[in-house]
């Protein structure tokens, strides 16, 4: 392989303990690079935008970080765990959701929480409790018995992200989370990612929508498996002197 | 944050229970799941069967004498034969296959006493319906052999002191009842295509709808996932364990007559198996449909050419008895034949459920790795 020049990207200014960490993470298949030597970390309670034209690596980095995949070198630390020698406390300390929102459609709301929160092995009381208290946030109090598939797609999304930080996870990763819903109901899941962070959980979100990008507190562009530009929405639009994370999108990706 | 120690255990209830009340939710499945070895073991066990039962039999009679009636009788009272009519003329012989009254037609000889009285000779005619060959050879054939039984018959009433007598006995099936041969077959058939369906669909559903990808990023292990998700189908295939044997014993008539215990052990051991290669299925097919074609379509055809099922093992080419080694179902159906036709002890099928318990592991392990490489 060419080596490649790489930059260290710190964390953010008020610098926190680390959530996520990597160094010259990198997976290869065969003699396909699909995640080269990316190095860079997320502070706690940080919202990060993790993202990349399709096939740019960026599922493939988030699946080793989730402790699915085994890195071919480098290493990655989540919630304070090598994710090759500890996958599976790493993935006790992560939540998930997944961008086909990932319930059980023919399970009840009730059933769905009680199911996620007995995996990640939650006690009944606990479980009990907090219940309540997430269906209280969400308003969804008269829908405790309602089959998931007959709840609107933007309730199921929000729902899927309450059972995904439901045991209190260190760090939550979102795939495209909002697929196929509008502005308003976005904005809506978002009053919950800001509610999340707030509480000190890691937000790790990859998107589409470039609406989002700008909710987030940095932002990473993965171009061919390695990251391009990573830094606050502010400053990358300054950087690259565009009026919108749309046009620094288009022209982190299209650059020759 | 506090960071659980998570301990091994095979089953998860959370996901064991999530399991069952996917079942009892889509009622529409669970009932085809529960009915379909019924549909299936009546379909095979009756109608598949190539035996002959009351065959309508018409009667050509010009001589009328003592000897054709006791010949007709014989007919008659046999179980194959029901002597439906009698014709006027040899030429209404035609008429009755056409109108499709008559599976078989006797023309007795004319004078056909005096002549067996006279010359020890005399002739009768059988004619079938050979549009379906295997079922005109067979009702020659009974009716032959009713026929030799009675000249037998006579030739003892005439006290020829040279005769021979081949005597024959059938073993295991002495009434070559059709349903000995195919109850174990049918079992071992069903029972396959049932587990091997119900594991693999519920695994690529999950597939399908990504709540697998969520599954797999927790912390329970894929040994544990799998496992809980067996369960409930490993309860539900019980369910039609039971009732296949019920069937076999009350409907079609077959009797374990060897050790109900054995022949049960070797039966979940075969579930086993059975969901374990569906579970294998699954990590292969992508969507719902393949999952069903695979194990429907692709698994019947071994299933049903290679176990033993209709062409014995032993007269197959080498290299498809090597391959029929493969099938599950052939070391199935072997032990099911040994337990429960032929009453032989537990101790002579170790190598039945040796080498099911071999492939169970197999099946088991190399769905743990693609599991574990899952994408």
């Amino acid at each position: 392989m060419p080596s490649n020049s790489h930059t260290f990207y710190p964390p953010a200014a008020d610098a926190q303990p680390l959530s996520v960490y990597t160094e010259r993470l990198t997976k290869r298949f065969g003699s396909f690079t699909a995640v080269d030597a990316i190095t860079f970390s997320v502070a706690q309670g940080e919202i990060f935008g993790f993202l990349g034209a399709n096939g740019a690596g960026k599922t493939t980095a988030m699946r080793m970080l989730c402790g699915l995949s085994k890195p071919t070198s480098g290493c990655a630390v989540v919630a304070g765990y090598d994710v090759a020698r500890y996958p599976e406390k790493v993935k006790q300390s992560i939540g998930y959701m997944s961008q086909r929102f990932s319930l059980y459609e023919d399970l009840k709301v009730w059933e769905n929480i009680r199911l996620f929160a007995g995996i990640y092995g939650m006690g009944k009381k606990v479980i009990a409790s907090k219940t309540e208290q997430t269906l209280a946030e969400l308003g969804f109090e008269a829908e405790r018995n309602t089959l998931v598939k007959a709840l609107p797609l933007g309730w199921k999304q929000k729902l899927a992200f309450s059972v995904a930080i439901f045991h209190e996870p260190e760090v939550v990763f979102l795939d495209e989370p909002t697929g196929g819903v509008d502005p308003a109901t976005r904005r809506k899941f978002w009053e919950l990612i800001y509610q999340a962070a707030e509480r000190g959980i890691t937000v790790f979100v990859t998107t589409h929508y470039m609406d989002e990008a700008e909710y987030c507190d940095r932002v990473s562009i993965m171009v061919d498996g390695r990251i391009e530009v990573l830094d606050t929405p502010k400053a990358l639009r300054q950087r690259l002197n565009a009026p919108s994370m749309d046009v620094v999108f288009q022209r982190t990706v299209e650059k020759p | 944050m506090s960071h659980r120690s998570f301990q091994f255990s095979i089953f998860h209830f959370q996901l064991v229970k999530k399991e069952f009340r996917h079942i009892f939710r889509d009622t529409r499945s669970m009932l085809m799941l529960l009915l379909m070895p019924v549909v299936q073991i009546i379909l095979f066990g009756f109608a598949i069967s190539n035996e002959v039962k009351s065959a309508r039999v018409a009667v050509f009679d010009p001589a009328k004498d003592a000897f054709t009636a006791r010949l007709t009788e014989r007919l008659h009272a046999s179980r194959y034969f029901d002597v439906a009519r009698q014709l006027g003329s040899a030429a209404e012989a035609n008429e009755a296959f056409r109108e499709g009254r008559a599976d078989l037609v006797v023309v007795f000889s004319e004078n056909f006493g005096e002549n067996l009285w006279r010359t020890g000779e005399a002739t009768v005619q059988l004619l079938a319906d050979a549009t379906d060959p295997n079922q005109a050879v067979t009702l020659t054939t009974y009716a032959s052999s009713i026929i030799a039984d009675y000249r037998q018959e006579l030739l003892a009433e005439r006290s020829i002191p040279l005769r021979v007598r081949a005597q024959v006995n059938m073993l295991y099936n002495p009434q070559l009842q059709g349903a000995y041969n195919f109850v174990p077959g049918v079992m071992g058939m069903i029972l396959i295509l049932i587990c091997a369906m119900m594991s693999a669909i519920s695994v690529v559903r999950e597939k399908e709808t990504g709540t697998m990808e969520v599954l797999l990023v927790s912390p329970v292990k894929p040994f544990t996932l799998i496992f809980s998700k067996l369960a409930p189908y490993f309860a539900l295939s019980v369910v039609n364990l039971a009732t296949i044997l019920l069937l076999s014993v009350y409907v079609l008539g077959v009797p374990v007559s060897g050790s109900l215990l054995g022949l049960t052990m070797l039966s979940l051991l075969y579930i086993f198996v059975s969901l374990a290669l569906g579970m294998l299925i699954s990590t292969v097919a992508a969507t719902q449909v393949a999952a069903m074609l695979a194990s429907g379509m692709v698994l019947m055809l071994p299933v049903m050419l290679l176990s033993g099922m209709m062409f014995p093992v032993e007269n197959m080419p080498a290299i498809l008895q090597w391959l029929s080694c493969i099938v599950p179902a052939r070391w199935y159906i072997a032990g099911v034949k040994k337990l429960m036709i032929e009453g032989l002890p537990v101790a002579l099928c170790l190598q039945e459920v040796a080498i099911l318990s071999l492939m169970a592991v197999a099946f088991i392990a190399v769905s743990l790795k693609k599991l574990k490489n899952e994408s």
